[in-house]
């Protein structure tokens, strides 16, 4: 099974990456583009079939490693 | 008093960090030299102090600290800290303590997307713990900062409580010891640049206390830091 995480930052958190971006779209003539967020992608492979349980599992990763829910928040993609 | 430097892959001021505790160790007559741990190491001797130093451990991979905070020499490193034996985390190290939850709160990456590489002033906001009680409450102290990722951040619920509990350790101010906007080299919030835990037993700190704790070196601003330790735990 695939998984696929999302980890984004939390509403009320600045992003500083964010804005850069959206000044540089906006220097590149993207004009009308607003409230960038950047965030990051994780994929895996996982050995378990039983989608609750491979949820479980990543939702424990998530918590443990993938994300700091101090200022992220996360999305689980199971896939297969 | 014996100190234990933990040293991750990527650390780099874990030898400045033991020479500014040997040199205190030294002065005071008190205390033995630092000993040094491997971060795969699951215990060591007992301490009375642990530091986390500064550096890019794991090469700051996923987020700062998050790394380190789950490798194997960690988790008798929280326990202790459980127990109430002193924590100090510089640089690097207090992002691991934030990703441990040792400390609250976060750092994020500095407002303006630099490197800041100086040095900048920090006021003492108490001299009331294991790790101050050789500055003065409000003095301001120069020392330097190396960060890419020490733009401080908690939510506001956070940051209230803490200030109350006078868990506010250090802050960024100018050369008076106003907190200004100006004297912010990163975005924290509130101009922090070090936190203590509930008990003030664990303190963690952007700016390098072991880079000015010599004056050969061109200040010694940091060095009152260690020589408190060695006086409060020997």
């Amino acid at each position: 099974m695939k998984a696929r995480v999302h980890v984004t930052l939390k509403n009320g958190v600045l992003d500083p990456q964010g804005k850069a971006i959206e000044q540089a779209l906006g220097a590149l003539g993207f004009n009308g583009v607003e409230d960038v967020r950047q965030g990051k992608v994780i994929e895996f492979s996982l050995a378990e079939r039983d989608p609750s349980k491979a949820r479980a599992d990543v939702e424990a990763m998530c918590q443990k490693l993938l994300a700091n829910t101090v200022i992220e928040n996360y999305a689980i993609e199971l896939d297969g | 008093m014996k100190a234990a430097v933990i040293v991750f892959p990527g650390s780099n001021c874990d030898r400045d960090v033991q020479v500014a505790l040997k040199q205190a160790v030294g002065r005071q007559s008190m205390g033995r030299e630092p000993l040094m741990v491997w971060h795969k190491e699951t215990t060591f001797d007992p301490v009375d102090l642990i530091v986390l130093p500064g550096g890019f451990s794991y090469g700051d991979y996923l987020r700062c600290g998050a790394m380190a905070a789950n490798s194997p020499v960690m988790k008798e490193v929280v326990a202790r800290a459980a127990k109430g034996v002193a924590v100090l985390g510089i640089c690097n190290g207090f992002q691991m303590l934030t990703e441990t939850g040792l400390v609250p709160g976060v750092l994020m990456r500095n407002a303006d997307l630099r490197f800041v590489c100086r040095d900048v002033t920090v006021k003492v906001e108490t001299s009331q713990s294991l790790f101050t009680a050789k500055y003065e409450q409000g003095q301001a102290i120069r020392i330097p900062v190396a960060h890419h990722d020490g733009n401080y951040f908690a939510d506001d619920d956070t940051l209230a409580a803490m200030e109350d509990r006078g868990q506010i350790a250090f802050r960024y101010c100018d050369a008076e010891g106003e907190i200004t906007v100006e004297a912010n080299p990163n975005g924290s919030r509130r101009n922090i640049a070090g936190v203590y835990n509930e008990t003030k037993t664990v303190l963690g700190l952007m700016p390098h206390p072991e880079r000015l704790a010599d004056a050969r070196l061109g200040g010694s601003d940091g060095r009152p830091l260690f020589d408190g330790l060695v006086e409060a735990l020997s």
